[in-house]
Order: C-alpha cells, then structure tokens, then sequence
C-alpha cells in the first residue's frame, strides 16, 4: 500500500470513529449509514462482482434479525411464550443474557443465512440474470409472508426485543459502533476478496459464465461461495438491526423488500457496480439524497426515490466510480504501457 | 394445519365448492391472462421486462373509478381506460423505455421497478391507500341451491375481457403494424434492412401494451378491488404466466393464466386469505424451479 | 498406441435435422488429431457433444477410458479435456494477463489455494504463455481491442494456461493472417510435444491440417466419410467428391 493509501484509510477511520461523538444528534442516521454501507458492499460481492443481480439479499436481513432475536430470547426463555405475550409479559434480562444473548444471536445470524444462501443459491444460481433477480426477489416476498403468518415467531406482529440496558446515548453509540465494525470487516474483507485468484474468478463468471464453465471452473461453487459470504455480513447487520429497533415486524422490516432491498441495488449503482469503492460511496450519496427528501418533500419523498432509481439506471448506469475511471484513468491505475506487473500490491 | 387439512377435506366432502373455485379462478385468470399477455409482447418484441405492468394496471382502474365518481357510466370505463393508459405508456416508452431497449436485462428490469415504485406512490397521493370498486349495480344469479353465485358484472367483465383479447389477436394477425410488430420480435435488425421503423414498433407495441393493462384494470374495478400498492402482484402473476407459457405464445398465455388463477383460488381456500400474496409468489418459484429442471435437461439454463 | 477420447455410434439430431449419424473415432494420446468436412457436416456439433454442451441421442463418448457422455461442460473440463470455440471467447474487457490469470486451473486448487492472491509464478507463467504465442508486447492491452486473430492467439495461451490434459480447438486459423499461419502451425506442434497436450483439431485448411495431423477423420452429412493418414484422406476419392459436391 502507498503512503497516500494509508493516510487515506487512516483518515476514513479516524473519521467514523470521531463521528458519533461529533455529530451526537445524528446518531441514528451515522448508524444507518453503516448499514447501507455493508448492504451495497455485499451486494456488490455477487452483483458487481460475479454478475448476478438479486433483488432478494434483503432475505439474509429479514432472516438475520429473527435469527438474532430467536436466539437472544430462546436462550433465557421459551420463545412461543414470549411472542404469544407480544411485550405484555414481564421478560427481564439481565446485562449477560442481554449482551451474551446478542454476541451469540448476531453470529448465529451470520452463520445461519451463509447457510441458507448455499440451500438458496443452489437452486436459485440456475437461472440467469432477470429470472434470478425476480427469482430471489420471490424468495423475500414469499419468506416474509409466510413469517408474517407464523405465530410462533410473533406473526403480523413481528417481535419486541429488550432494550438496551444504559441509557439511550450511550446504546445508539453502541450500534453505531457494531454497525461499524461489521462495515469495516465487510470492506476489508471485500477489498482482499477481488485480489485473489478467487476473485478473478468470479469476474470471469460475470463476464462469460459459459467460458469459466469451459474452462473448468467450479462456476456454481463459487458462486455458492460468494453469496454466503456476502450472506454472513448481511445477515449480521439484520442481527444488529433487530437490536436497534427493539421491535420489527415482519413485512416493513424485516423483509422490506421494495424499501432495503432495493436500497442496497441503487446505492450500488448510483456509486459504481463491480468497483470496490462504489458501493461505499453510493451508499453515501444514497443515504443523504434520502434523508434530505425525507425530510423536505413531505409525501412526495417515496415519488423522487422512484424518480432516482429510474434515473440513475437510464442516464447514470456506471455510477459516480465509473464516470470518475472514464474521466481520470490515471487515478486507478490505469496505463497502457506499463513496464513490470507488481505481484505485490 | 387442523384448519388447512379441515379445508381440504371440506373440498372432498362438497365437490360444488370445486366449481366455485375453479369458476372464480378461470374469471380472475382470464384479467391476469391480459396482463401477462402485455408482458409477453413487451418481452417479446424489444426484450424489455416490465415490473411497472401491475401498476399499469391499477392505473387503469383509477381512470375507470375517477370517471364513475364523476358520473359517468361504469361501461365507458374500459374504453377510456385503454385510450388513456396508451397515452401513458407512450410518455413512459419516450421518457425511460427507449433508452433502455438496448441494456442489459437487468437494466430494463431495475428501471421498470423504480417506475412502479413512483407510479404506486403517485397513485396513492392522488387516490388515497383506500381499496377502492365500482358498483354495477346488475344483481347475482345463483346456482345450485346458493352454492355458486354469479354476479353479472363479472360475466360481463370476462366478456370484455375476451372480446378484448381476441380484437388485439385479429389485430395482431391482419394488420400492417401487426405483422410489422411479430417481424420486429423475429429480427430487429432484419426488420430495419427491410424498412421497418422499428423505434416506432416499439413505442406502438408499448403503448399497445400499457393500454391493454388499462383496460384489464378498468374491469378489474368493476368486479374486484383495487388499491395503489396492488400492483406489483399483479406484475408478479403477469411474470409467472409468460414463465409457465413462454414467449409468443398465446394459447399458452391464456391457459396459464386461466390456470393460475384457479389455483390462486385454491391456494387461499386452502391456506386462508392472508396467504394470498404468499400463494402468488410461491406459484413464480414453483414454475422457475420447473422450467429450470426441464432446461437442466438439455443442459441449458434459464436465462 | 492407447486412444484418450473414443467416441462410439454417437447420433444427435436438433428437431427432424440430424448432425451426427453413428459416428465412431477416437484420437491417440499424445497425437494430433484431425477432423475435416465441407460445411455444415457436423463437425462443431461432434466437438459439441464430446465437450458436453448438449447431451446425446445415443451412443457413448469416453475420455481417459471413463463414459462422459452424461456429464456437464464443468465436470468434463475439470478432468482436463478444454476446448476453444470457432467464434473466439475471450474476455474482452481485461486486458491479456488477467485473461490468463482467470485461466489458471482452477481443478487443480482446492477453495483454500483459490483463495490466495497470484503468485509470482502465475504473473511469470501467464507472461511465458503470452510470449509463446506472440502477445507479450500486446499483453496490457484491453483484449477486446486486439485483432480477431489475435484474439484466437490469447484463447490458445488461455487453453495452455489450464494445462488440459487434451485439447479440442475449433478451427484454430480462421480468420487469422495466413502469413502467421506457419508460426500458429508451429505452436500448435510444440504445444503438442512440449507440454504434452492432446490435440483434436477442426480445420478448414487443408494444408495446415495435413502439415499437422497424424491421423484425420472426415465427416460428411454427418456421418462419418473417411479417416487415415493426411496421405490416405487426401486421395480418398469419397473425401474429394464430398468437398467438390458441397461447393
């Protein structure tokens, strides 16, 4: 890495963690945009990356926040009783139930959904690029109907976990900060990811599946492969998530698919598909463009997102990276005539 | 499961409750069949698949309903509704669709999305998230001791419904643009060399389609509900006909969509009315997941 | 001599049109071997059929002795039969090393050796490869942007840089400068004899195939005409009227 290199990802880190002490009324949006950070990295990693467009990530999210919670109440209580008291009942937990039951509950969401992507994956992958987007849109859409009718899991009503125990500042840092690391670890572990033999091949899946099938690679374990790693960071989010909102419910959501799950393709786009930096930046640009409306164009907030999905995919398709490596190839490194390859980054 | 498997067994024990479903279903298959067959012109002929085809639909029915609530005739809701709705798709084939004719899939697919996303919200600004019906006013036959009622206005709506398919298949099969529209689906570029204003295929063939969806949805309203978030299932059953039957296949269309529809009946007969969307969706898994065994076979895949 | 690919009785037919009728040959390990036939006698669909792009209508297709027939594109390329395509298939928005980097054989690594960044010795490889058709000077260069020879070379290098055990080559010089034929003639033998690859060729040219191949079979309507020595082929008086008839 270049001296420049590092000061720049010392500043970024500085940055992040200097943000929720300077900018304290915003702690909750810092917090959100973290996780649209890791839902636009981790879509990349299939999207971008290997070509596979899925409109159904928000599935891992959905699932990782019930699997989360599932596992933080099953711990200390029995969960039928819990969701039949919808919050009523008197649930205590004490501060090792409560953090415990998180740290397991949040892993187990990551692990749980990298599971869940290979039994997905390994019938969804066999279909192309639109048939696998409406594909894995159907399994959200169809996921969060049938846990919305699910009673032992809270049904319509969705689940009320404990909040936190402290006070309210100090909890939104906390996420802030869980949220955070998950994003850092998703970035570096994309960033290392697309520099291995791996990663190239993955590109080749994207740009000619047929030729990576001729030429021996395991087309369909990769792809396995790296959706459930882009599954395991998600699905962790979700966990996260579960525990900053105290209570979600399954359709607006957990399984939010027009909402999320169609953030996270727009972030990607808007910054920059198949980049690295991309999805980091469009989540940015995403994120402020949102909360701006949100709070600006009463009632018509949902119309301009529209209107920006439509326009970044009609007008704007290479994102900010794109248009930014087509006007300064330099700056990526790109040159004709270059003497010796570096094996070293 | 008491519940499910008490629902089953009341199929068996009162076999007229079959012919109620089926009746019901192959009514709301045949709308869904009109719909599907827009997307399957749609894709087709300039490779675009639409997700905004739902919305189209509910639009459709909002020209019809905002007519009634002005005093017109319920009947002038079809017509209107197809003339309006083709003015509409022809804006959105001008402003959006042009320019993604030549993308990838997915591009077309993300783009017709976030359309169906603002046409839902401007909808529900305009017409509040109230579900919303036109009444007829023509009263219900009945059968078999009350077991099967028949409301007229739905006789009537699967007669426009078809009256209004076989007008676009004469069309299709005799007319100048018609043949210029299946030559364009064949070969675009062949149909250029040999003259063919393709880009005006295209903007016909988008409105045609867009105006069709109109005119399902204006009888929709009568005999149904609409609401402005129904939409996208409407685009997922339109998805899961044109997967089941294929491009270019009319016959097909129709059967699939009667089909669907009779078992969406089923699916919330069975499973109670909350799983009706679930049903829907489950339907697009099942028929990908058969047309992706079937292609395994011939060692393609689905794409 | 023991055969690496033996083909037995293979018919398949798209619709009512048949493209291969009972077809039988098999190629000797470590040969060269060629397939002609006028256009549109099924030679793609043969090479097709053996690589596993569709399945079969009947008869049976072994490699290394072992019944292929029913398995898929992957499975067959991971035992190390790889083929080119007559259109080339490259990837044209890397430039020349990542093609060949992406052609490592990925058969050979287990998850844990692909999950390591590239080695000196892939960088070295990739750039032998490239010098040994022809394209090292031209290796940063998007591949899209190289000529459609060219492009033909870079697959052949990508084939190399798999390491087949045999290898099928569509039509390896079409369409390329038939000034730099003798050199492609010339790589194809070495890539041949020093790295040991098996060669299944169809080629158009009769002079580069009879340059080349120790045996050759040809194809006409589907069925099999004729095989031999490029000497016997090229007297046969069958393979003579199906070449002049097709024309």
């Amino acid at each position: 890495m270049s001296k420049k290199k590092i000061t720049l990802y010392a500043s970024i880190l500085a940055f992040s963690i200097i943000a929720p002490f300077a900018f304290p009324d915003f702690g909750t949006q810092l917090a959100t945009l973290w996780l649209m950070i890791i839902v636009a990295i981790t879509w990349d990693m299939t999207g971008g990356q290997m070509g596979y467009n899925s409109l159904g990530n928000i599935f891992f999210y959905g699932t990782g926040m019930y699997v989360a919670a599932l596992i933080t109440i099953g711990l200390t209580y029995d969960i039928g009783d819990y969701t039949s008291a919808a919050g009523g009942g008197i649930y205590e937990f004490t501060d090792l139930e409560y953090f415990g039951g998180m740290a397991l509950g949040i892993l187990g969401a990551g692990v749980f959904c990298s599971l869940s992507a290979i039994v997905i994956g390994s019938l969804t992958f066999g279909l192309r690029g639109p048939y696998f987007a409406i594909g894995t849109l159907g399994v959200a859409i169809a996921a969060g109907e049938l846990v919305a009718n699910w009673d032992w899991v809270g049904g319509g009503q969705g689940i009320a976990l404990p909040v936190y125990p402290g006070d309210l500042d100090t909890g939104k840092t906390f996420f802030y900060f869980l949220f955070a690391a998950v994003g850092i670890a998703s970035f570096l572990f994309a960033r290392w990811l697309y520099g291995t033999r791996f990663g190239a091949a993955i590109n080749a899946i994207r740009d000619d599946e047929e030729k990576a099938d001729a030429m021996g690679i395991h087309t369909l374990r990769y792809k396995l492969y790296t959706w459930s790693m882009a599954a395991f960071f998600v699905g962790m989010a979700g966990g996260i998530s579960a525990f900053q909102l105290i209570h979600f419910e399954p359709l607006e959501s957990a399984y939010q698919t027009i909402n999320l799950g169609i953030f996270m393709v727009v972030c990607v786009l808007l910054g920059g598909k198949g980049t690295l930096w991309g999805p980091v930046v469009g989540a940015i640009l995403f994120h402020l463009f949102k909360e701006i409306t949100w709070n600006y164009l009463l009632g018509w907030q949902w119309v301009a997102l529209g209107a920006l999905i439509v326009v970044t995919v009609v007008y704007f398709q290479d994102g900010v990276m794109g248009w930014l490596e087509h006007k300064r190839p330099e700056w990526f490194g790109r040159k004709v005539e270059k003497k010796v390859v570096s094996v070293s980054q | 499961m008491d519940q499910v498997l008490g629902n089953i067994d009341l199929l068996f024990q009162f076999p007229i409750v079959n012919l109620k479903i089926i009746l019901d279903g192959i009514m709301i298959g045949a709308l869904f069949a009109l719909a599907a067959y827009g997307l399957a012109l749609v894709w087709g002929v300039m490779n675009v698949k639409n997700l905004a085809q739902g919305d189209f639909v509910i639009a459709g029915g909002y020209v019809s309903w905002w007519l009634v609530q002005h005093g017109f005739p319920p009947l002038l809701g079809v017509p209107v509704a197809f003339v309006v709705m083709w003015g509409i798709g022809w804006v959105v084939y001008k402003l959006v669709i042009t320019r993604v004719i030549e993308r990838d899939l997915f591009t077309s697919l993300l783009a017709t999305f976030g359309l169906a996303i603002m046409m839902a919200q401007i909808m529900n600004l305009m017409f509040g998230s109230d579900t919303q019906s036109v009444d007829l006013g023509y009263p219900t036959l009945h059968f078999f001791d009350g077991f099967i009622d028949l409301p007229i206005a739905k006789l009537i709506g699967v007669g426009m419904a078809m009256s209004l398919a076989g007008g676009v298949i004469i069309f299709m099969k005799s007319s100048r643009m018609g043949q210029a529209i299946r030559a364009t689906a064949q070969d675009a570029r062949a149909a250029r060399v040999l003259g063919i204003d393709t880009e005006k295929v295209y903007a016909f063939t988008f409105s045609l389609n867009s105006a069709i969806c109109g005119a399902a949805g204006a009888i929709i309203v009568m005999v149904w509900v609409i609401q402005p978030f129904y939409g996208i299932s409407y685009s997922i059953r339109a998805f899961v006909i044109v997967t089941a039957a294929g491009l270019g296949n009319l016959p097909g269309v129709i059967a699939a969509g009667l089909g669907i529809g009779a078992l969406e009946q089923y699916g919330s007969h069975i499973f109670g009315i909350g799983y009706q969307q679930a049903v829907a969706v489950m339907l697009l898994l099942l028929v990908l997941l058969y047309r992706l065994i079937q292609q395994r076979r011939n060692r393609q895949v689905l794409k | 001599m023991t055969s690496i690919i033996d083909v037995s009785n293979v018919s398949k037919s798209f619709g009512g049109v048949v493209a291969n009728k009972e077809v039988s040959l098999s190629v000797n390990t470590g040969a060269i071997t060629g397939l002609i036939g006028p256009n549109g006698s099924g030679k793609t669909t043969l090479f097709n059929s053996i690589v596993g792009y569709h399945p079969i209508d009947s008869g049976s297709i072994k490699f290394e002795g072992n019944e292929i027939s029913a398995l898929s594109v992957q499975q067959i390329a991971r035992r190390g039969l790889l083929r080119t395509f007559q259109q080339t298939r490259i990837y044209g928005a890397m430039d020349g090393v990542q093609n060949m980097l992406i052609s490592l054989p990925h058969r050979k690594m287990s998850i844990f050796d692909a999950l390591k960044t590239f080695t000196r010795e892939d960088y070295e490889r990739a750039d032998h490869l490239l010098e040994f058709v022809g394209l090292y000077e031209k290796r940063m260069l998007k591949s899209g942007d190289l000529s459609f020879g060219q492009q033909k070379l870079l697959e052949f290098a990508m084939a190399l840089m798999n390491e087949p055990t045999c290898l099928l080559l569509d039509e390896p010089t079409a369409g390329i400068n038939p000034t730099l034929i003798n050199g492609l003639i010339d790589r194809l033998k070495r890539a041949n004899s020093e790295f040991g690859i098996t060669l299944f060729v169809i080629e158009h040219n009769m002079r580069v195939i009879m340059n080349m191949a120790e045996k050759i079979y040809c194809l006409a309507y589907g069925e099999m005409l004729a095989e031999g020595t490029p000497d016997e082929i090229q007297n046969d008086q069958r393979v003579i009227d199906a070449y002049l008839g097709a024309h």
